[in-house]
């Protein structure tokens, strides 16, 4: 099942991030990255559960280095919430649902 | 089948873990129509999850079968698939608590303190593995993530033209290092013995690669840096001396530990925690209860290996439950 999960590129990711009507979990991944690949179903369950308070996007890594470089991202996968287009909190390695949640519980 | 339908029915055959060598079971338990239930853990970025530690594996070059190689990650959708195409039933949850004192045996899912298991079952096979062990340095959860790692294949590719460390002297290490040489400057190893451990192939890898280079009889005594890693502070075990290298990075590749805590108490272990089974067998001192793959292995701990007890372990169990079911006619 396919979430509402956005997908976003060098070129739209501070349109998107800045514009965003709620806070914007933006998950860093890559193709290569075995515990990218366990989280992602887990990321398309929580953009479909928190629908209008979250958004959930991702970036390809090795498709916008630039903005993982910008944004300090040195392990993989990394997810950021950004909250009024500003970094808010930051969660590094694959996690459970549970866990997850729990730690963009504040803003959600 | 939900988790819910399953609690309270009797199972045949509960797998708890979901590497080369759980998933092997689960293949050959479900062909055999046992219906197996495969607890495969939960996502994490350590070895302890779903697919195990070929998850944190780049390319895989001594399977059999794949003449070209194949990707860690790819190599386990591939078992995981199989699995499921004969009809073992894959949860992503972590088992919390098993109970081996009576039959059928009670495995408990989420809460450890609930009254009842999750669910019960027959016969349970053991394949949760080894995880990498860390150095035990100060801060060194709090660095995970922004510049030391324990996943190479994850976090190389950030590391472009800089100067990094891998800490360990086998053939993980030495495979990290010759993976990480793609992108970094410099891939400096640094072991605490004066000679390596690794597999004459992956030795010679690694010395022939320019890139790599090597400090003996040394070992890490702290992380230097404030947020992120910005050195290591190095001591030579021999002469006592201390240095500073000055890397961005370091990935540790020092070896593992079982993950058999679940287990204390329950099933015999060696004093390394590795799990004990008869010899040329997968059973434990519990009948019914079967352990495969490295959680019990501490000597050959390949992939390969891995799956064969795993496949041992399905055998064993399905003439287990044949036996079961005789006693029970006659």
């Amino acid at each position: 099942m396919a979430g509402p999960t956005i997908t976003l590129s060098a070129s739209t990711f501070d349109e998107e991030v800045n514009s965003a009507s709620t806070p914007i979990l933006v998950d860093f991944w890559a193709e290569w990255c075995g515990p990218c690949k366990l989280i992602a179903p887990i990321l398309d369950e929580i953009a479909s559960e928190q629908d209008g308070r979250l958004t959930v996007a991702k970036l390809n890594v090795d498709e916008a280095p630039d903005v993982a470089l910008r944004f300090g991202v040195m392990s993989i996968p990394t997810m950021i919430l950004f909250d009024g287009g500003e970094p808010a909190k930051r969660v590094v390695g694959a996690k459970p649902k549970e866990a997850l949640l729990g730690e963009l519980a504040e803003y959600l | 089948m939900s988790l819910d339908d399953l609690a309270g029915r009797g199972v045949e055959v509960v797998i708890i873990g979901s590497g080369p060598a759980g998933l092997t079971a689960a293949i050959y338990a479900a062909r055999a129509n046992l219906h197996p239930v495969v607890l495969e853990g939960e996502p994490s970025s350590t070895s302890d999850q779903p697919g195990g530690q070929l998850m944190l594996t780049t390319d895989v070059e001594n399977y059999p079968g794949f003449p070209e190689g194949v990707m860690g990650p790819e190599l386990m959708q591939r078992f995981r698939d199989q699995a499921v195409r004969f009809g073992a039933q894959i949860h992503t949850v972590k088992a919390s608590r098993v109970d081996f004192s009576s039959q059928p045996y009670g495995v408990w899912i989420g809460g450890a303190d609930a009254d009842k298991p999750t669910l019960r079952a027959r016969t349970v096979i053991v394949s949760t593995g080894a995880q990498s062990i860390m150095l035990g340095l100060d801060r060194e959860i709090e660095l995970v993530g922004h510049g030391l790692s324990t996943c190479a294949t994850c976090d190389g590719f950030f590391f472009r033209d800089q100067h990094i460390a891998v800490v360990g002297g086998g053939d993980s290490a030495m495979e990290e290092a010759t993976f990480l040489s793609r992108f970094a400057s410099r891939v400096t190893v640094i072991h605490r013995r004066e000679a390596l451990r690794a597999s004459k192939i992956m030795q010679r890898r690694a010395f022939d690669n320019e890139r790599i280079h090597f400090m003996w009889d040394s070992v890490v005594e702290e992380y230097l840096g404030e947020s992120t890693l910005a050195g290591l502070r190095i001591r030579d075990t021999k002469t006592g001396e201390t240095s500073v290298l000055d890397v961005t990075g370091c990935f540790i590749a020092i070896g593992h530990r079982p993950n058999t805590d679940l287990f204390v108490g329950q099933l015999e272990m060696k004093d390394n925690g590795y799990l004990i089974t008869e010899p040329n067998s997968t059973r434990t001192v519990v009948e019914g209860v079967f352990a495969c793959g490295d959680v019990q292995d501490d000597y050959y701990r390949q992939a390969v290996t891995a799956a064969g007890t795993g496949c041992m372990a399905a055998i064993e169990a399905e003439r287990y439950l044949e036996s079961l079911h005789s006693r029970a006619v006659s």
